[in-house]
């Protein structure tokens, strides 16, 4: 039974994004039997190219999908060129992991609250150093050329692209190469990116190429920092499929492979940009230059990586403040007082989201997290380590989620099965298990084999040593990857909004829906329980190994 | 002999398909309009759909209280579905029709006015007669005023029921703006000299949509043709001025008009920012109700411009296909009473303006409504007499197409 999990990973994670992403493609030809379409046309897409400024919106979406991952893996690498073994490369390190479970809708709100013309940084500077007694008159959120989306995915995929790195860099042995760099004369930064760098980029291709189809495709982030005259592809197309007159779903079908061509576009600039890079790359290793730029490099990679986590430690604040403020005139820096009302007033609308968000968090966790485990037992008892097409793990990320979740739900319609929670947890499900099965496996494989041996030779079935003596070892990585599954599961907007057909609302598409309507103190009472929900899971991954384990010293030694 | 058995077969299986038919709505639930007391003994137990636009938690709270008091009196379960554009309950019941949902729609109750109720009403989607027979219809007055009974200019013939009423207010911060604009024509001198202290929603915000028509009623000094279903050729000739307009006062907004707030609450915000100096709303006691929960500024004021501002009712519809009509009705009935009026309009509730009307009623039941001390920040009683009739209810759809075809993508 067991070789049959990793089969079905796959094909439970390759079948619907596929097909969903195949179906797509129909309305968006004018075939769509249950609105009437039974003919293929072309109309939807001559009716796309007449909306206005659609140019506009596919060259932001194509811009926030090359820059962010640009920027932000050169921050990633200039930072650890720079870092690698400082005190600063320790506390970053430890803060990486609860800095990635940020959501983003969170930290794009936050982000907001911070860098508003009436946001805290401005009211920091006000009236004393700027002299502003009123907030200054600047397009900063919502801006027309997506500048400040583009900020808040750079603040955001940096911690992600960072642990990524992190896993990555053991295998290369870097402290060592380095070493031999700099008994050659490099300096060390010039030695890291010289030798480190060119070898590190491809182990974390593919996680760059999800963060490119993430920045082109984003719906949440962009709804709330991204322009609004016109709004981003992904974003029109979301308003498209959500239109009251059905006749638009021709439309949203049509850009939505807009958004697929985008999103693929923007990963062929991407290759283009590596095939430049390495040609560039070389020249620079040829010339043998030892320390020049170092200083450069050794100064913006220490100090960009704090700059990050000074505005991600702000918009924190920032929502705080707003959660509990009472009045608070501009340029006051803090409110004139503080007041509980906007969480006793909305106590009662966050409870049936709240017990949403737990369930389907829970439900989407718990069944990867089996499936994972399966396929991971399987792989040890066949004692193949079959390298699982990694690709495959990857692929609900490398495919634009508007675009595969439009096809599956008109698959879904069609067998008249939407808006059912079941649906909405096996949506969550698909973007859940790439993450834990990468959480976990590592850990996996590396467990001493030999504790299974000593159980097998005492009579244990490998059902009763998978039991007893595995999953008790592997308690304390089980548990992170379930708060990872669960803190990617509370951070989805999309699946939520689409298979959930808006009946079903969790804290995030609730958050999110807030954006153009209410009143900051509201919007920062929900993104505070948005992001609590992640931090209290990875609380509980730290503490319960401890608790359980307190009268067991070995268990506590073993990671 | 065998021809006439099968002909008569036909003929039953008819009939009965007839028969079917007929039956069916009936069973569903027969409504006698004529025995109140009957229908609210019907009503009882049932579980009432309410479709309102949930953007305002002010009106969600009193929807809250409204909820507690039908099930505590009525035994009826009221269900606030919070909706953001109304045009989203039309399309449900015109999906619905077309699903061939005739008798189990999910809607009971609709809060609607305007384009959505002439939508449904022209497409006989709406149930009715029945708003003029509920009792507490009288308290409208609706022989002085007439308004109780049109909707956009089009007649309401009993098939929806008034519950509040709404106008356009203008309000301004006092500390960073001395005289307000009075027209439409002053608000673009006056933001040409002080750009950036004036901005509006974005069409179709029902709010920006309001703005639009204001401007355009005001610019065309009241053309009739504004009162007559919109043609291509009228819409092309009026809204012109309306283009120049815009285009002259876009590059003093907010942000050079590079940007428009979403709804009527981001505008609200950018006021409380001290972003902007000059807002406006529908709800007249907006400002009112916002200095006193601290959102906006105690300087705040508000006016009515002078031409007189586009005020409507807003009413509450049933769908043809709704499965609690009874319980819709009484629900109606009651946010029409006395007490339900008087606590809407109450500045520390929704703060709104009653339907009733409150001369009509004798001393004791006027006093609930004289809570509302005045306050520097509401309108005066003279101003809010300055009332336009909103345009005919196809030159929203229409002027929201064009603003978005000419402006969304500058």
């Amino acid at each position: 039974m067991l070789r049959w999990a990793s089969h079905s990973l796959l094909i439970l994670l390759a079948v619907p994004i596929l097909l969903g992403t195949l179906i797509a493609i129909l309305p968006a030809f004018g075939y769509f039997p249950t609105l009437g379409g039974t003919e293929f046309s072309l109309d939807a897409w001559r009716e796309l190219v007449q909306v206005p400024g659609i140019k506009r919106s596919i060259q932001i979406s194509l811009l926030s999908g090359v820059l962010t991952p640009l920027i932000a893996l050169a921050l990633v690498f200039l930072y650890l060129a720079s870092a690698s073994g400082s005190k600063l490369d320790n506390w970053m390190r430890r803060l990486v992991s609860p800095l990635l479970s940020f959501p983003h809708a969170a930290a794009a709100f936050g982000l907001a609250f911070l860098i508003a013309p009436s946001g805290l940084l401005s009211r920091l500077i006000s009236p004393g150093l700027s002299g502003w007694e009123r907030p200054p008159d600047l397009l900063i959120i919502n801006d027309t050329w997506g500048l400040t989306l583009l900020f808040g995915l750079i603040v955001k995929e940096v911690p992600f692209l960072l642990l990524m790195s992190l896993a990555a860099l053991p295998q290369l042995q870097p402290s060592k190469h380095v070493e031999l760099a700099r008994s050659l004369g490099y300096r060390p930064t010039i030695g890291w990116l010289k030798v480190i760098a060119p070898n590190l980029y491809p182990l974390i291709r593919l996680p760059v190429a999800a963060v490119i189809v993430f920045a082109s495709a984003t719906v949440d982030v962009a709804l709330i920092l991204g322009p609004t005259l016109p709004p981003t592809l992904s974003v029109r197309v979301l308003a498209w499929f959500n239109d009251a007159d059905l006749n638009f779903r021709f439309l949203a079908a049509a850009g939505a492979i807009l958004q697929l061509g985008t999103s693929l576009l923007a990963i062929t600039i991407w290759l283009c940009l590596e095939k430049l890079c390495a040609v560039l790359w070389r020249f620079w290793v040829a010339t043998g230059d030892r320390g020049t730029g170092e200083r450069l490099v050794f100064f913006s990679g220490r100090g960009a990586m704090p700059i990050v986590l000074l505005v991600i430690t702000g918009s924190l604040v920032a929502l705080l403040v707003n959660a509990f403020a009472g009045p608070w005139r501009y340029p006051s820096v803090l409110p004139s007082s503080w007041t509980f009302l906007h969480w006793t007033n909305n106590f009662q609308n966050l409870l049936t989201p709240l017990l949403n968000t737990l369930l389907i968090s829970v439900g989407s966790t718990l069944s990867a997290l089996v499936l994972v485990l399966a396929t991971l037992e399987s792989e040890r008892q066949s004692g193949k380590l079959r390298a699982t097409a990694m690709w495959l793990l990857y692929l609900p990320l490398l495919v634009p989620q508007i675009v595969f979740l439009f096809g599956f739900i008109v698959l879904t319609e069609s067998m008249r099965w939407q808006g059912t929670m079941s649906l909405v947890i096996f949506g969550h499900f698909l973007f859940v298990l790439p993450y834990v099965f990468l959480s976990l496996s590592e850990a996996y494989r590396q467990l001493d084999p030999r504790w299974s041996q000593v159980a097998s030779t005492l009579g244990a079935s490998p059902f009763k040593s998978f039991w007893r003596i595995r999953i008790p070892l592997l308690l304390a990585p089980c548990l992170t990857a379930i708060a990872i599954g669960m803190a990617i599961s509370i951070s989805l907007f999309l699946p939520t909004q689409l298979l959930g057909a808006g009946r079903i609302t969790t804290i995030t598409s609730e958050a999110v829906a807030l954006s153009s309507g209410a009143s900051r103190n509201l919007i920062a009472v929900w993104a505070v329980v948005q992001l609590s929900l992640p931090m209290l899971g990875f609380l509980a991954a730290l503490t319960v190994p401890r608790l359980l384990w307190r009268n067991r010293t070995g268990m506590r030694e073993i990671r | 002999m065998e021809a006439p058995e099968t002909h008569s077969f036909s003929i039953r299986f008819i009939l009965l398909g007839i028969l079917l038919q007929l039956t069916s709505p009936a069973t569903a639930q027969s409504i006698d309009l004529s025995d109140w007391q009957s229908l609210e003994r019907q009503a009882r137990g049932e579980t009432v759909y309410f479709n309102a636009w949930g953007g305002e938690p002010r009106t969600n709270n009193y929807l809250a209280w409204v909820s507690e008091l039908m099930l505590e009196r009525y035994d009826i379960t009221l269900q606030h579905v919070k909706i953001s554009d109304t045009a989203e309950a039309v399309s449900k019941v015109v999906a619905q029709r077309q699903a061939g949902n005739d008798d189990n729609g999910s809607i009971d109750l609709l809060w609607i006015n305007g384009e959505n109720f002439a939508a449904l009403k022209e497409n006989d989607l709406l149930y009715g007669p029945w708003a003029e027979s509920l009792p507490n219809f009288k308290l409208v007055n609706a022989d002085r005023f007439p308004e109780m009974l049109e909707d956009f200019t089009v007649p309401t013939q009993g098939f929806e029921s008034p519950w509040t009423r709404a106008q356009l207010v203008f309000y301004y911060d006092s500390q960073w703006l001395a005289e307000p604009p009075q027209d439409i024509r002053q608000i673009l001198e006056w933001s040409i000299s002080n750009p950036g202290e004036f901005t509006y929603p974005r069409p179709p915000a029902f709010l920006g949509s309001t703005f639009l028509k204001q401007a355009l009623i005001e610019l065309s000094d009241r053309d009739p043709a504004l009162y007559a279903p919109v043609s291509s050729a009228e819409f092309e000739r009026l809204a012109q001025v309306l283009w120049e307009y815009l285009d002259a006062l876009h590059p003093s907004l907010l942000r050079s008009g590079r940007y428009f707030p979403a709804s009527a609450i981001d505008l609200r915000r950018l006021m409380g920012d001290g972003e902007i100096s000059l807002a406006f709303a529908f709800n007249p006691n907006e400002a009112l109700l916002s200095v006193r929960s601290g959102e906006l500024p105690p300087s705040v004021r508000s006016y009515v411009l002078r031409n007189g501002t586009i005020s409507n009712v807003s009413f509450l519809a049933i769908p043809y296909n709704a499965s609690q009509k009874a319980g819709a009705m009484v629900t109606a009935n009651f946010l029409l009473s006395i007490e339900a009026q008087a606590r809407a309009s109450d500045p520390d509730h929704m703060g709104s303006t009653p339907a009733i009307s409150i001369s009509d009623l004798d001393s004791n039941a006027r006093r609930s409504f004289e809570t509302i001390t005045r306050d520097l920040a509401a309108p005066s009683a003279e101003d809010l007499d300055r009332k336009l009739q909103e345009p005919h209810p196809s030159w929203t759809p229409a002027l929201e197409r064009a603003w978005i075809q000419r402006y969304s993508a500058r």
